[in-house]
C-alpha cells in the first residue's frame, strides 16, 4: 500500500466539501457571470479471468471534475479539468479536458480556440470521418462515455452560408488517440506473435514537430428537408499508430488523408444513416510496405428506431476494405488480416422507473474475424445529484490476433458512483 | 279560436327559435373550438421564450427537478413549429440541447446535443406519448397533439367551459382510449384534461393551475400532470415569459446546438 493508493482512498473524504461548494463562492462566481460545476466519481473494475501480463484490477480511480464557464456578450470560455487518483497506474494526476474560448467575430462565423472535444460523422461508436482523438483505453475499462473522446488542441472555425455550412479545424501539433499499449490492457503483439501486456509496453514515436505534424479537417454540410448530408476531408496521420519502425521497434503514426461523405435522415419512423470514406495511407500507397497500414475504403450504414415506449434498438453494418491486398498478403505472414472486415453492431436501450434507470447493451460482432465485444450497462439516477452504474466489457474471439479477440483476457466488470454538482 | 291557435303556434315557433337561451347561439362548431384551443395553447404569438421549471414527484413523494430554457417559433400558425430546449438543471444534463422540428404531415425531426462529447445525435422519435425528460408530461403535452389525430365531440357546455370528448382515430398508437377536455369559453384555453385507459378507467389528469395574460396572450404559467393510477405528479412553472422576440429561423439549426444562442444564455 503506497502513498498513491492512500491518496486514492482518502480523496473522496478530502474532496467531499468540494462537492457542495460554499455558497459565498458560488455567489461571487455568479456575480462575475461565472458558473462552477462538476462531479466526484469513484469507480473500480476487475478482470473476470487471469491475465498473465496484467493486474487483476483494470480500473480503480477517484476523479474530481471541475468545470468553470464564463459568458460575455460575444465570447464564452470554458475550463474543465479532472484531478485523478488512479490506483491501477499508481499515480495522481491532473488532466485538462477543456480550456477554450468561443467567440463570434462575424454574424456568419463562430470560432473556438483551445482544448476542446470535437465530433462529427454519423456512426454510433464506429468512426469513419471523425478523425478526432479517442481514448480507447478508457472505452474498454468502463470509464464514463465522455472519456472515449480525447480532447483536441485545435482552432475550429465554423462558417454559415445559405448553400452549405463549413467547419474548418486546424490542429497545430498532432493529437493521437490513446491506443492499447499493454500498460493496462493486454493486446496482440505482432513481434512476439502472441498476446503481450506489461511485459512489452509498445512505445510510439511521438509526432510533435511544428508545423510538419499539423492536422487539417474539413466538413461541408447541409440539411435538405430533414436529411443531413456532409462531405469530409482530413489531412494528417493515422490516429492510432498503424506503422512500425523496425529499427527501433517503436510504433509510428504514418501520414493519412481521408475523404468521405455521409447522409442521415428519417426513414420509416426511425433514423437511417450512411457514411463512407477513403483512407489514403500516404506512406504506403502501393500497399507493399509491411510496416505501414494499407489504404482502405470504409463504409457504414445504420438504422435506429424506438420499438416500444422508452425502448430503442439500433443496428449498424460496417466494412473495411483493404486496398492492394495482394501486396499486403505477400509480406503479412501467418497472422494476416482479411481483405474485408465486416462488423455488425446492435444497441438496445431500455428506460425504466421514470427514465431514471437505464439498461443498455451495445455489441460489436465481426463475422469475418469471428470476434466481438459486448458492453452491457446499468445506470441508475438515485437522485438528481447521485448516480450509480455498473457494466461490463466482454471480449471474445476465436483467434488471438483479431481486433476484439486480442483483448479476451481483458474482459472486465466495473461499478461506479457519481455525485454531480 | 283559429286566431288563438295561430297565435299559440306562432308563440311556440318563436319559442323554438329562441331556444336555447341567449348566448348559446354563439357556440361554435366543435372543430372550430378545437382549432381555436390548439392555437391558443400552442401557437400564441409568432414565437415564445420561457424559463421552465419542473418538479417531478414520485408516488413516495421523492422529488426531482428539471430546469430549462424553452424557445418556440411558429413556421406557420397552426402548423409547422420549431422548439429549442436548453437544459440548466440537474447538473448531469446541464447545457444539453434538445431540438425539435415539428411537422403535421410527417414525424418530427429531433436532435440531442451532448456537450461533453460535442455530439449531435439524431433521435428516433415516432412515439410522442413517451415521457418528457422523465416527467409525467409526454412529448405531445409540450409540443401539442395534432388535432387531426382525434375525433372530437362536444359533450357539454357549462357556463364557463366547453367539454369535449376526444377519441383517437388510431387507438393502437396511443395508450389512452379517450380524453375529456375542459376548454375555457372566454379565451379558448384548455384548462383540464382527463385521460381514460383501454379499460375506460381514469388514469391521468392534466390541469392548468394558473393562467395569466402575457402580452395579450392567455398563457398557462403553472400546470400539473398527475398519474392517477401509479401515483406521482409533475408541476411545471413557466417564468420570464416573452412572446414575439423575433427569433430567427437559424437558431433552430445545428449551429446553435453546438453553441447556444444569446436568447438562452
Amino acid at each position: 500500500m503506497n502513498r498513491v493508493l492512500k491518496i486514492f482512498f482518502l480523496l473522496p473524504l478530502l474532496l467531499s466539501p468540494a462537492s457542495a461548494p460554499a455558497s459565498p463562492t458560488m455567489e461571487w462566481l455568479a456575480d462575475h457571470d461565472l458558473e462552477l460545476h462538476g462531479f466526484l466519481d469513484v469507480r473500480t473494475g476487475a478482470r473476470l479471468q487471469d491475465d498473465p501480463y496484467e493486474k487483476d484490477f483494470s480500473l480503480a480511480e477517484t476523479r474530481l471534475q471541475l468545470d468553470l464557464d464564463g459568458d460575455a456578450a460575444r465570447a464564452i470560455f470554458k475550463i474543465k479539468a479532472d484531478l485523478v487518483g488512479d490506483a491501477v497506474a499508481e499515480d495522481l494526476s491532473a488532466e485538462l479536458r477543456e480550456a477554450n474560448l468561443l467567440f463570434l467575430p462575424l454574424d456568419f462565423m463562430d470560432v473556438k480556440i483551445g482544448r476542446q472535444p470535437l465530433t462529427w460523422g454519423t456512426g454510433d461508436l464506429l468512426f469513419i470521418n471523425d478523425l478526432f482523438p479517442k481514448d480507447w483505453e478508457s472505452f474498454f475499462i468502463g470509464r464514463d462515455n465522455e472519456y472515449l473522446k480525447a480532447p483536441s488542441d485545435a482552432l475550429k472555425a465554423s462558417l454559415f452560408f445559405e448553400p452549405a455550412n463549413i467547419d474548418l479545424v486546424y490542429v497545430p501539433i498532432f493529437n493521437n488517440s490513446t491506443y492499447i499499449d499493454g500498460s493496462r490492457l493486454s493486446y496482440w503483439n505482432p513481434l512476439l506473435a502472441r498476446v503481450a501486456g506489461r511485459d512489452f509496453v509498445f512505445a510510439d514515436q511521438e509526432r510533435n514537430r511544428f508545423p510538419e505534424d499539423s492536422e487539417f479537417a474539413l466538413r461541408l454540410y447541409r440539411n435538405f428537408r430533414g436529411i443531413e448530408t456532409a462531405f469530409y476531408g482530413y489531412s494528417g496521420f493515422w490516429k492510432t499508430p498503424e506503422g512500425l519502425d523496425p529499427a527501433t521497434m517503436t510504433l509510428t503514426y504514418p501520414r493519412l488523408a481521408v475523404w468521405g461523405v455521409s447522409a442521415r435522415g428519417p426513414v420509416w419512423q426511425g433514423i437511417a444513416n450512411i457514411e463512407a470514406g477513403y483512407y489514403d495511407s500516404r506512406e504506403d500507397r502501393d500497399g507493399d510496405d509491411p510496416f505501414v497500414r494499407n489504404s482502405e475504403w470504409r463504409l457504414l450504414t445504420g438504422y435506429e428506431r424506438e420499438v416500444a415506449t422508452d425502448f430503442t434498438a439500433a443496428i449498424q453494418y460496417y466494412l473495411e476494405l483493404m486496398q492492394d491486398y495482394d501486396a499486403y498478403h505477400r509480406t503479412a505472414g501467418p497472422f494476416a488480416k482479411d481483405e474485408f472486415r465486416h462488423v455488425f453492431t446492435l444497441r438496445l436501450t431500455r428506460l425504466l422507473l421514470n427514465q431514471n434507470l437505464q439498461l443498455s447493451l451495445f455489441s460489436y460482432y465481426s463475422p469475418s474475424d469471428d470476434d466481438g465485444h459486448l458492453r452491457p450497462n446499468i445506470h441508475y439516477k438515485i437522485t438528481d445529484q447521485w448516480a450509480v452504474e455498473g457494466g461490463g466489457n466482454i471480449f471474445f474471439g476465436s483467434a488471438d490476433h483479431t481486433f476484439f479477440g486480442q483483448f479476451e483476457n481483458n474482459t472486465n466488470l466495473y461499478v461506479g458512483v457519481r455525485r454531480t454538482f | 279560436m283559429k286566431k288563438y291557435i295561430l297565435a299559440l303556434g306562432l308563440l311556440l315557433f318563436c319559442g323554438v327559435l329562441a331556444w336555447p337561451p341567449a348566448g348559446a347561439a354563439e357556440i361554435p362548431d366543435v372543430e372550430e373550438i378545437v382549432d381555436r384551443a390548439n392555437r391558443v395553447a400552442y401557437y400564441a404569438g409568432e414565437d415564445f421564450r420561457a424559463s421552465v421549471r419542473m418538479v417531478i414527484s414520485d408516488a413516495q413523494g421523492r422529488t426531482r427537478e428539471r430546469q430549462l430554457i424553452m424557445l418556440r417559433r411558429d413556421v406557420n400558425d397552426g402548423g409547422e413549429q420549431q422548439f429549442y430546449l436548453y437544459f440548466e438543471k440537474p447538473a448531469d444534463v446541464r447545457k444539453m440541447v434538445f431540438m425539435v422540428h415539428k411537422f403535421l404531415d410527417r414525424d418530427d425531426d429531433r436532435w440531442l446535443y451532448l456537450p461533453a462529447l460535442d455530439l449531435v445525435k439524431r433521435i428516433a422519435g415516432s412515439d410522442k406519448r413517451t415521457s418528457f425528460v422523465g416527467s409525467h408530461f409526454v412529448y405531445e403535452d409540450v409540443s401539442g397533439r395534432g388535432i387531426a389525430e382525434d375525433n372530437h365531440e362536444l359533450v357539454e357546455v357549462t357556463d364557463s367551459h366547453f367539454i369535449l370528448k376526444n377519441t383517437p382515430k388510431d387507438p393502437d398508437n396511443v395508450e389512452f382510449s379517450s380524453y375529456t377536455m375542459w376548454i375555457d369559453r372566454e379565451n379558448f384555453m384548455p384548462v383540464k384534461a382527463e385521460y381514460y385507459d383501454k379499460q375506460d378507467r381514469k388514469y391521468r389528469l392534466m390541469e392548468a393551475l394558473e393562467v395569466r395574460s402575457i402580452q395579450g396572450h392567455p398563457t398557462v404559467v403553472k400546470s400539473r400532470a398527475s398519474d392517477l393510477a401509479g401515483g406521482g405528479e409533475t408541476v411545471t412553472e413557466f417564468n420570464d415569459i416573452r412572446y414575439d422576440l423575433g427569433l430567427a429561423d437559424s437558431i433552430f439549426t445545428e449551429r446553435y446546438l453546438r453553441r447556444p444562442p444569446r436568447e438562452v444564455r
